[in-house]
C-alpha cells in the first residue's frame, strides 16, 4: 500500500474530536507507518498542502476564517470527513444562531469586562451570521457522527479507508455517542 | 523591500487553539512590540442564557476537549453553590480524583505531544519531524512513555465517567454513580507504571533542559505576581481552597481569598486585537497587575505538595532559582512535578475506605440564585459564575478561565523572546520556532479562554513602522 497523505483541520469545535484521535494511543504510531499526518494542530505545517488523500474535519463553520479553511480544504482533498457533531449538525457552537452576532460579542467583551469594553476587531476574522454544519459550505464524502466519535470508530473509519471501503458507520456510532 | 515593520507567524502550530503572532518592528528592525492574537470565539456566556442549570456541567464540558472535566467540575461546585447543598465526601473524593486524572492527561499531551519534538531535537529542528512521530522516530521510548501516561489519566476518566473525553458524571450535588470495586483495583493496578514514567520522564527532562540554558534567560523570565489554590495548610490543591498571590521573591502579596469574590481582585481588559481578554490583579491596576497561573504559578505559591516523591521533586524545583521560580520555561518541569502528586493522590484517595461509598449526590432544589464554581484547571484556575431565577433556568454567565489569566504574562514573554532572537526582516524557522516555543510552554488552551476559539495553530506576522506587513509564516489562505 503506498503512504496516503492526512490531514486534520479543526473549526470551531472544542478540540474533543482530535483528542479522542489521540486516544488511538499506541495505534497512532501504527497508523504512522500506514500514513503521512501533513497538517494537523499537532505538526508544524503552516499552509495546508495540495493533493491530500484524507482530511478529518473537526468542529462547525462560524467565522470568515472557517469558511475561507474550508473551501481551500475542500479544493485539495480527495476524501472530506465530517468528524463530530459539531462537523455534522454545528451542533453546540449553532446554539448561539438565536441570538444576533453582535449581543454574543456584547455578552463576552462590553458587559463581561472591566477595561476598554468593545469588541474586538483587528487582525481577527469576524463571526458569520450563524454557526453552519461543514456539509452546508462544502461537500463532504463521510460523516462520522459523535461528541467526540471514539478513538475505536475513528481508528475503523481510517483503516476502511485507507484499505479503499466506505466504513459502514450507523451501528457503530451516533449523535452524541 | 521596505523597511520592515512588522512579522507575521501565522497558525501558531503545537497549541491548542487557533491564534497568531504579530511582531512590530522599528525603523532599525527591531522587535518593539509583539501581539499574541487568539482568533475563535464561541459565545458560551450568551448561549446558556435560557438553558436548565442542570445542564450546564455537560454543556460546559464541551467548552474543552482537552480539560472538559475542570469544566465540569467548576460548573457543578457552582450548581451546588446554586442547591445550597454540601455534597457527601465521597462524591468530593471521585470529583478529586476525576480532576487530577485530567491534570495527568493534560499535562501529558503538552508536554510529550506537543513541545517535546522541540525540547528533543532542538528548537531548530525540520519542521517536518517536529512532531510526536519525528519523537517516536529518534526516541521511541520517550514517545511510548508520552502516549502512555496521557492514557492514564484517560482510562480513570472512562473508568469513573464512563467516557474518556466529556463523561456526564460530574453533576450538580456530586457524582451520578458511586465508584464500583472493579474499576477502583483495576485503576490502582496502573499506578506503578504511571509513577515510573513520571519519574523517568523527570530525569530525562531535567538534563534536556541543560541545553537550553540561553532559551531559559529570556522564556518569560521576568518578575510578575502568581495565583493560585492552597489549601488551608498552604499546600497545592486542584479541587477547593483559598486563592494565594505571591511576588516575584515569593512574598505573600494577598492570601485566604474567597475564589467565589473573584471579582472584587480579578479584572479583565479587552485588547481589540484578540478574542483573548487580559485578567489582572485589580489592586495593581493593568498592566502592573499582570499575574501568572497554571503549574509554574502554583508551584510558587504552595508551601507543599503533600507526597512524598512530589516533595522531592518541589525541593528540587525549588532551587532551580532564586527566590521564585520566574522563567516560563520552567512549566514544562512544574508539569512534571504535578503530574507526580497527582498519581500519588490518586493512590491515596483510592486507598481511602470511604472511597466506595454509595452516597455520592445530595438531591436539592433551586435555593440560591447565585454561585460560584472555582477549580484549579490543568492550566491554572478556572471561574464559572451563573445567575438563575426561580425555576433555575440561567439568566446570566461569567467563565474566567486559565489561560487569559497568562495572556499578559505570554504577549510579555513573546516580546522578550523576540527581541532577544529576532532581528531584521527575514525571518528563520529557529527564530520563529522559539517565539512559538515559549507560547507552548504556557500550554495555553485557546479553545477554553475565549469560550470560543478553534484553530490549533498560530501565525507570526512581521510589520513594518508603516503598518505593511513584510513578511509572514501562515495559515492557509
Amino acid at each position: 500500500m503506498t503512504r496516503k497523505r492526512l490531514a486534520t483541520v479543526w473549526l470551531d469545535g472544542c478540540s474533543g474530536c482530535h483528542m479522542s484521535f489521540l486516544d488511538m494511543d499506541e495505534r497512532l504510531i501504527e497508523l504512522a507507518d500506514k500514513v503521512d499526518l501533513v497538517y494537523s494542530p499537532l505538526v508544524d505545517a503552516k499552509d495546508f498542502p495540495p493533493d491530500v488523500d484524507i482530511t478529518l474535519v473537526e468542529g462547525a463553520v462560524s467565522s470568515e476564517e472557517d469558511l475561507h479553511k474550508i473551501q481551500l480544504v475542500r479544493s485539495r482533498t480527495r476524501l472530506l470527513i465530517s468528524l463530530g457533531d459539531c462537523a455534522v449538525t454545528a451542533n453546540v457552537p449553532a446554539m448561539r444562531n438565536p441570538f444576533p452576532v453582535q449581543a454574543v460579542y456584547d455578552r463576552a467583551y462590553c458587559e463581561n469586562a472591566t477595561l476598554m469594553p468593545g469588541t474586538p476587531h483587528d487582525a481577527i476574522p469576524r463571526l458569520l451570521p450563524y454557526a453552519r454544519p461543514v456539509h452546508e459550505v462544502v461537500h463532504v464524502d463521510v460523516f462520522v457522527p459523535g461528541c467526540p466519535p471514539s478513538a475505536d470508530v475513528i481508528y475503523y473509519m481510517l483503516i476502511e479507508l485507507l484499505e479503499g471501503r466506505m466504513p459502514q458507520l450507523s451501528a457503530k456510532t451516533r449523535f452524541g455517542a | 523591500m521596505a523597511e520592515p515593520s512588522k512579522i507575521v507567524i501565522d497558525p501558531v502550530t503545537r497549541i491548542e487553539g487557533h491564534s497568531k503572532i504579530t511582531l512590530h518592528l522599528d525603523e532599525n528592525g527591531r522587535v518593539a512590540d509583539a501581539h499574541f492574537h487568539v482568533t475563535q470565539f464561541r459565545g458560551f456566556e450568551k448561549f446558556c442564557e435560557g438553558r436548565p442549570f442542570s445542564e450546564m456541567p455537560s454543556l460546559m464540558a464541551r467548552i474543552c476537549g482537552i480539560c472538559p472535566v475542570s469544566h465540569l467540575i467548576a460548573s457543578a461546585k457552582a450548581c451546588d453553590a446554586l442547591l445550597a447543598v454540601k455534597i457527601p465526601p465521597t462524591a468530593e473524593k471521585l470529583r478529586r480524583i476525576i480532576g487530577i486524572a485530567q491534570v495527568v492527561q493534560s499535562h501529558a499531551l503538552s508536554l510529550f505531544h506537543l513541545s517535546s519534538p522541540d525540547l528533543l531535537m532542538g528548537m531548530d529542528a525540520d519542521p517536518a519531524e517536529s512532531h510526536l512521530f519525528g519523537v517516536y522516530a529518534r526516541n521511541p521510548d520517550l514517545a511510548r512513555d508520552g502516549i502512555a501516561l496521557r492514557k492514564f489519566g484517560q482510562l480513570i476518566i472512562e473508568r469513573l465517567g464512563g467516557k474518556r473525553i466529556h463523561p456526564a458524571w460530574v453533576v450538580p450535588g456530586g457524582v451520578s454513580e458511586p465508584l464500583r470495586v472493579e474499576d477502583r483495583d483495576a485503576i490502582l493496578k496502573t499506578v506503578p507504571e504511571a509513577l515510573a514514567i513520571a519519574l523517568r520522564s523527570l530525569v530525562w527532562l531535567k538534563s534536556t533542559t541543560e541545553r537550553f540554558c540561553e532559551e531559559i534567560e529570556v522564556f518569560g523570565n521576568f518578575s510578575s505576581l502568581f495565583m493560585g489554590m492552597v489549601k488551608g495548610d498552604g499546600g497545592l490543591t486542584f479541587y477547593d481552597g483559598d486563592l494565594h498571590f505571591v511576588d516575584e521573591n515569593g512574598q505573600t502579596v494577598a492570601g485566604n481569598l474567597d475564589p467565589a469574590r473573584y471579582f472584587e481582585y480579578l479584572g479583565e481588559k479587552v485588547e481589540p486585537w484578540s478574542y483573548l481578554k487580559s485578567a489582572y490583579y485589580l489592586p495593581k491596576g493593568y498592566p502592573d497587575g499582570i499575574y501568572r497561573v497554571g503549574p509554574l504559578a502554583r508551584l510558587n505559591v504552595c508551601t507543599h505538595c503533600g507526597t512524598p516523591l512530589a516533595d522531592k521533586a518541589l525541593a528540587e524545583f525549588r532551587a532551580l532559582q532564586k527566590r521564585a521560580v520566574l522563567s516560563s520555561f520552567y512549566y514544562h518541569q512544574a508539569r512534571l512535578v504535578e503530574i507526580l502528586y497527582c498519581v500519588e493522590r490518586i493512590e491515596q484517595l483510592l486507598n481511602d475506605p470511604e472511597i466506595l461509598s454509595e452516597h455520592v449526590r445530595a438531591v436539592a432544589n433551586i435555593n440560591c440564585l447565585e454561585g460560584v464554581g472555582v477549580a484549579e484547571a490543568p492550566r491554572g484556575t478556572l471561574f464559572h459564575h451563573y445567575k438563575v431565577n426561580d425555576q433555575g433556568l440561567i439568566k446570566w454567565v461569567n467563565l474566567i478561565i486559565a489561560t487569559g489569566q497568562n495572556n499578559l504574562a505570554m504577549n510579555r514573554s513573546i516580546l522578550q523572546v523576540a527581541q532577544y532572537y529576532v532581528r531584521g526582516n527575514k525571518l528563520t524557522r529557529g527564530m520563529l520556532n522559539r517565539v512559538e516555543a515559549v507560547i507552548r510552554a504556557y500550554d495555553p488552551c485557546l479553545s477554553c479562554s475565549t469560550h470560543a476559539l478553534g484553530q490549533m495553530a498560530l501565525s507570526v506576522q512581521l510589520i513594518a513602522p508603516d503598518g505593511a506587513v513584510i513578511d509572514e509564516v501562515g495559515r492557509p489562505r
